[in-house]
């Protein structure tokens, strides 16, 4: 089901005339001609709309409260800041369907009482620059964009905000700040960015793919929307998928979709036929949800029930090749470097969990050591400032709720379940077996093999790398994996 | 530059294209019958659908194909990326994937001039708004 996708890959991005031929921009023409600026939210506020950015919160209750708000001056904002591994979901709606957000803002525009929008996109996405830039040039020319747009007195115009592609500038807060020109660091809220925020204004922020819901929206009507979904999470979503899956891609499913028919039946199971381990949800701020999870409806509140959340809708979907410390060592290591460093439970309690984490996985940990993951997690959580840091410790909490028996495998036996964590492997030739062929005395890139020719051969541990050239050349499966 | 001034006139500029892409479905405008579409978001790219773009645009030029080869964005199939869409005068659309230039001349020679399956198609199976 393509709501936000709806034109990707069906019409060319760079001409309007195909945009508008999918009734692109009648969504703008019905609010300016028909539509009062209370009964375009209310429209938006009855479809159940909510921030498709990670967070969830109603999109139409954010634009009533901005345009409440008393000011002469009002922006609306476009987070194109995507930052999530393995998420590009929203990139791909720049790339291909300029327009429809455009439109979006133009509508947000009219309802809050804002003449002038901003995109932040991430200067990595060249591509998507340069066709937004072509579709901001396209609608203007069109009169589209400008003022008195489409003969009523409504005047709407856009510029291009670029960020340096820091995660944390994805928090409303630190993107204003950025877009000032100052740090891109978080600033406690409230005042929330509705009530002050660029320059000082009044500042609506939404995500990419919220804002190209909704011209289908006030096309289609919020009856027809809210039918769409489950409960408490309205309309579609759109998912990429990533990691072990045979079909990498975008795909959009309602609301109440279940992780099954996402990963089985839209994303064709698992790479080389392995078993499914564990999909990882909402990037460095999500979690890790098992097989038993499979069949949980996929929206808002239930993410969060499981441990993870919705985040922008990246999914990494892992096998069972994939060691979980390192998964959450990984994430860690992500935060860790996209920490703008303000507050001391994100800058410090996070490199803390990296260390211990890292410890983990070298073979070096205790069995304390969980607890205290778990302790520091959630210190963590309860005292950061900013979302990232409220949510950072969360690949570790869900990982160790979901797969402790891999980290006390690391802890207790010294293994690694997954035979991912190098320290922790040890290769070994088996003498009954092995024929003295001197093949892997051959290939071993740093001479840890000796051995007369057909006599058993020994790995000399202290020289090891554990690089496995040996066990993929042996050919009589002479050598272990311990 | 012609200024939409009104809703009505974009009612007419849409008008005007809806009515000119449904000439081409059916095959009214004889000028170009073959419609194919590239994707050329960055996953597309990536793989090389700008060579094929290149490709196609030589190798139609090459074999006095009148086609009308345009890009467009992301389909979401980005594991089977390059893709290409082909759509003939009175058939449904066709979306090839993996589509390098043997795959590309295959396509040109044998779909679009003899009009014979190939296979290999990618099915498209999501619903649209309208459904």
């Amino acid at each position: 089901m393509r709501i936000a996708l709806r034109n990707c890959g069906l019409i060319d991005p760079e001409k309007i005339e195909e945009y508008i031929a999918e009734d692109g921009y009648f969504a703008l023409g019905k609010c300016l001609t028909e539509f009062t600026r209370e009964e375009t939210i209310k429209e938006i506020k009855d479809s159940g709309l909510r921030g498709r950015g990670g967070g969830g919160f109603p999109t139409g209750l954010k634009w009533e409260i901005t345009k409440n708000v008393e000011a002469g001056q009002k922006y609306v904002v476009c987070n194109a800041d995507e930052g999530d591994p393995g998420a590009f979901m929203d990139r791909s709606i720049l790339e291909g369907d300029p327009h429809s957000v455009i439109e979006a803002m133009a509508i947000c525009g009219y309802c809050i009482g804002a003449d002038t929008g901003l995109v932040y996109i991430r200067a990595e996405y060249p591509l998507a620059i340069e066709r937004l830039k072509i579709a901001i040039k396209q609608a203007r020319e069109f009169g589209l964009l400008g003022e008195g747009i489409l003969g009523t007195n409504f005047n709407f115009d856009i510029e291009l905000r670029y960020g340096a592609g820091a995660f944390v500038c994805g928090e409303e807060t630190a993107l204003i700040h950025s877009m000032e020109g100052l740090r891109g660091e978080p600033t406690v809220k409230p005042p929330f960015p509705s009530v002050s925020g660029y320059m000082g204004k009044p500042t609506n922020v939404n995500n990419v793919e919220t804002f190209a819901s909704v011209p289908v929206i006030i096309n289609k009507g919020a009856n027809w929307f809210n039918k769409i979904g489950t409960e408490k999470s309205k309309g579609t979503k759109v998912f990429a998928l990533a990691g072990k899956i045979n079909k990498v891609g975008l795909v959009e499913v309602p609301m109440g979709t279940t992780l099954r028919e996402v990963i089985y039946d839209i994303g064709g199971g698992i790479v080389n036929g392995k078993e499914f381990k564990s999909v990882q949800t909402g990037g460095p701020s999500g979690g890790c949800l098992t097989k038993d999870f499979l069949d949980t409806p996929i929206d808002y509140d239930n993410l969060i029930a499981a441990g993870s959340m919705m985040g922008s809708g990246g999914m990494i979907v892992l096998d069972e090749d994939d060691c979980m410390v390192s998964i959450a060592k990984f994430y860690l290591e992500f935060t860790l470097e996209e920490s703008c460093g303000k507050c001391t439970p994100c800058r410090i309690g996070n490199k803390r969990l990296f260390e211990i984490l890292t410890k983990i996985t070298e073979g070096n940990g205790v069995l304390e050591d969980i607890e205290r993951l778990r302790v520091l997690s959630n210190v963590i959580k309860d005292t950061s400032l900013c979302g990232l840091g409220q949510s950072s410790p969360n690949p570790v909490l869900s990982t160790i709720n979901n797969f402790e028996e891999e980290y006390r495998a690391h802890v207790v036996d010294g293994k690694c379940p997954a035979g991912q964590c190098k320290s922790l492997l040890r290769y070994d030739i088996v003498e009954d077996l092995c024929t003295g062929c001197t093949l892997c005395f051959r290939n071993c890139p740093v001479g840890a093999i000796t051995g007369e020719r057909r006599e058993p051969h020994l790995i000399d541990q202290s020289l090891c790398i554990k690089c496995g050239v040996c066990f993929e050349k042996c050919k009589f499966n002479a050598i272990t994996l311990i | 530059m012609y200024k939409i001034k009104s809703l009505d006139d974009l009612k007419q500029i849409r008008g005007e294209v809806q009515s000119k892409n449904s000439l081409k479905r059916n095959g009214e405008n004889t000028e170009q019958v073959v419609q194919i579409k590239v994707g050329m978001a960055t996953c597309g790219i990536a793989s090389g659908a700008k060579e094929i773009m290149k490709f196609l645009l030589e190798e139609c030029e090459h074999q006095a194909i009148d086609a009308q080869i345009k890009q467009t964005g992301c389909l979401g199939y980005c594991y089977a990326e390059p893709m290409v869409e082909v759509q003939l005068t009175d058939a449904e659309p066709i979306v090839f994937g993996y589509v390098d230039k043997k795959r590309a001349s295959e396509i040109i020679e044998k779909y679009i001039m003899q009009g014979e399956q190939i296979g290999g198609e990618i099915s498209i199976s999501f619903k649209t708004i309208n459904d």
